[in-house]
């Protein structure tokens, strides 16, 4: 089974983020900038003498493609480099994928996934 | 502004008695003399001879600094249309960018056509006819003009006006500078006043922005730079009957307004809140309620360094309308230099700790902060050269709290400012007028101001009458320059010619009005001319 990890996460916290990834195995990632708010609603500003609300922030989102039995790890690698425990550090969640085809080679499911020194082969070295 | 930095101007006795010139000429009379011993017989004809010529050349030397100080004040007046820009553009939404820029770029082009054509000579073509003399205790003796000796001899240039005994109304010389070219210090004062024209004319393009229709937005430079500004600027600077006040009804010196409190902003301002009256408030701004929401401007940064660029060019504005630096000139361009510094300063200090301690947030804004050194370097621009640095600091500080007050004020009246013009250029305008009449401290230099015995004191220094004279000067323009404008932008609406079409407001000006976006690369709107060129080896999978 294929999974999607989807991380909503601190623009600040991005560099922190993809080193601990990084540091476990995950070798590809895409990222995108989005803007939303999910329980904390926004900021307060103030213009001009009249304050207001901004409630569609900034973010980060991080997808990474994996196979399940890798996904617990990376959630929880994803969280400690993530988390500040103040309110707005992000959301995790995880989608099931059908397929993944490589473009270059054409090679399908988990085949299209491997890279050299990916969370496979540094998981089976360490066991 | 325009009266003699040296004591009394009488008409008549043309000679400029300037000390540095005295001396030289008494040194030539010395030479002079001593050679023409050496030589021959001295002749009276000789000694006076020398004596006219080493005058004429000191006289000469002295007109070329003041005339080159004006001129280099006028440059850097000319560069506070950066920061107008800037401000202006900043503190808009993003969709309207290209719109703001270019309304604060072309008010300057067109209004430089709008004055060359007429607006000068309505200011300024009666500037050197001399009022006939008025037998009272206060004027000083014979007839009067209101020219600026310091900047040469004008001979009988601009000297022709529409008036009613001591009432000038209106200019009627110097139309295209037809006549005048041949002058180089009245080609320096034109510079200048046409800068200084401008900063009026471009106050009107913040109030209005983000739904100001572009074609009326050219008709309100012509009438900003042709008729309103110089009809009004002239009863204050161009020997109207505001300026002559003092000589024939004794209030104070007349109006007196060193660099344009007055003149430029409040007659800048009254236009802005006329027009934001007439056009209403942009879509979205208040609610049924009667509430109002933010419309965060969309680059502080550019807010800030157009402020910083307004505050260096008020360094030509104020002191550079000594229109002199030789003698009594060096002093008020120097103390109008220091107050301009400090009351910038304390209107900001002022304005960031009132919305520190009183704001919503508490916390520093910095775009009320903005306001607030605009409002100090507004306030102080009339008393700048009259006032001592205790008057400057009372002025600064009252103009950053004041900005505060009245932007809240201008908000509840459902009056939409997006820059906040109304605050600082209308409301410290106001309040740069009337502190002159309370603060001005009796400097030496400013004695005789507008023919006028005596030197300018407010009422804190003895003179109550000078305070009515500065409420004279406000009242006139509020009267004329707001309600006149009022009259013109009805009419503009009512040929919808003054607000764009609600749909291209939504939308944002800068496509419907301008074809163009101030950010092509960046906005939501990405359109299909992206460019990405195609690279050769792609597509090479196919036959797979």
């Amino acid at each position: 089974m294929i999974k999607k990890i989807e991380a909503i996460i601190r623009e600040e916290a991005l560099d922190t983020v993809k080193d601990a990834l990084r540091a476990i195995g995950i070798v590809g990632m895409n990222v995108v900038e989005v803007r939303g708010h999910g329980r904390q609603g926004g900021v307060n500003l103030q213009w001009r003498g009249t304050a207001y609300q901004m409630d569609m922030i900034p973010k980060i989102m991080i997808s990474v493609i994996l196979s399940d039995r890798n996904v617990e790890r990376t959630v929880e690698t994803i969280c400690a480099a993530a988390r500040t425990g103040k309110e707005g550090d992000g959301i995790i969640f995880v989608y099931p994928v059908d397929d993944v085809i490589r473009v270059r080679t054409g090679e399908r499911g988990g085949e299209a996934l491997a890279y050299q020194d990916d969370i496979d082969q540094k998981g089976n070295a360490k066991r | 502004m325009f009266s003699t930095v040296k004591g009394t101007r009488c008409r008549g006795t043309a000679a400029r008695r300037w000390g540095k010139a005295l001396a030289l000429a008494a040194f030539a009379i010395f030479i002079g003399g001593g050679l023409a011993f050496a030589e021959d017989a001295p002749t009276l004809k000789g000694v006076a001879d020398a004596v006219k010529a080493a005058g004429g050349a000191a006289a000469d030397a002295t007109t070329s600094i003041n005339i080159m100080w004006t001129i280099i004040a006028g440059f850097l007046v000319f560069f506070m249309q950066a920061g107008f820009a800037l401000v202006e553009t900043g503190f808009t939404r993003q969709k309207n960018a290209a719109h703001t820029m270019m309304m604060n770029m072309m008010v300057f082009c067109i209004g430089a056509v709008g004055y060359w054509l007429v607006g000068f000579a309505f200011q300024f073509g009666g500037i050197n006819a001399a009022y006939p003399a008025v037998t009272n205790a206060w004027a000083t003796a014979g007839d009067w003009a209101h020219s600026p000796t310091t900047l040469g001899d004008w001979g009988k240039l601009l000297g022709s006006s529409f008036r009613i005994g001591q009432f000038g109304f209106l200019g009627g010389s110097g139309f295209m500078l037809l006549g005048l070219g041949g002058n180089t210090g009245v080609l320096a004062f034109f510079l200048f006043q046409m800068v200084f024209m401008d900063t009026a004319a471009t106050i009107p393009t913040g109030s209005m922005a983000e739904r100001f229709k572009f074609s009326g937005f050219v008709l309100m430079g012509f009438w900003v730079s042709m008729i309103i500004y110089p009809l009004v600027g002239g009863w204050v600077w161009g020997g109207g009957w505001l300026q002559n006040i003092g000589r024939f009804a004794g209030l104070g010196n007349g109006a007196v307004d060193f660099a344009g409190s007055g003149v430029v902003h409040m007659i800048g301002g009254a236009v802005a809140l006329a027009g934001c009256i007439v056009i209403g408030p942009r879509i979205g701004r208040f609610n049924k309620d009667g509430s109002a929401n933010a419309l965060p401007g969309h680059n502080i940064p550019l807010g800030i360094l157009g402020t910083i660029i307004l505050f260096f060019g008020w360094f030509g504005f104020n002191p550079g309308s000594a229109l002199a630096f030789t003698g009594g000139g060096a002093f008020l361009a120097s103390n109008a230099a220091v107050n301009t510094l400090i009351a910038g300063a304390m209107g900001g200090c002022a304005s960031m700790f009132y919305m520190w301690w009183f704001g919503p947030s508490k916390k520093p804004d910095p775009s009320m902060s903005v306001n607030g050194v605009l409002a100090g370097l507004v306030a102080i621009t009339a008393p700048c050269a009259f006032v001592d640095s205790v008057g400057a600091t009372i002025i600064g500080l009252v103009a950053g709290v004041w900005v505060c007050i009245a932007a809240f004020a201008i908000e509840k009246l459902k009056i939409d400012d997006p820059v906040g013009a109304i605050p600082v250029h209308f409301a410290n305008g106001l309040w740069g007028v009337i502190s002159v009449g309370l603060f001005a401290c009796g400097v030496p230099a400013s004695d005789g101001w507008n023919g006028v015995k005596g030197t300018v004191r407010g009422l804190f220094y003895g003179n109550p009458s000078q305070l009515l004279a500065q409420l004279c000067e406000a009242g006139a323009i509020i009267v004329f320059v707001f309600g006149l404008t009022f009259i013109f932008f009805k009419i503009l609406s009512a040929f919808k010619l003054l607000r764009s079409k609600p749909e291209d407001e939504i939308m944002g000006l800068d496509i419907p009005e301008m074809g163009a976006l101030g950010y092509s690369n960046v906005d939501i709107k990405m359109h299909s001319g992206r460019v990405m060129p195609q690279a050769p080896f792609m597509g090479n999978g196919k036959k797979s």
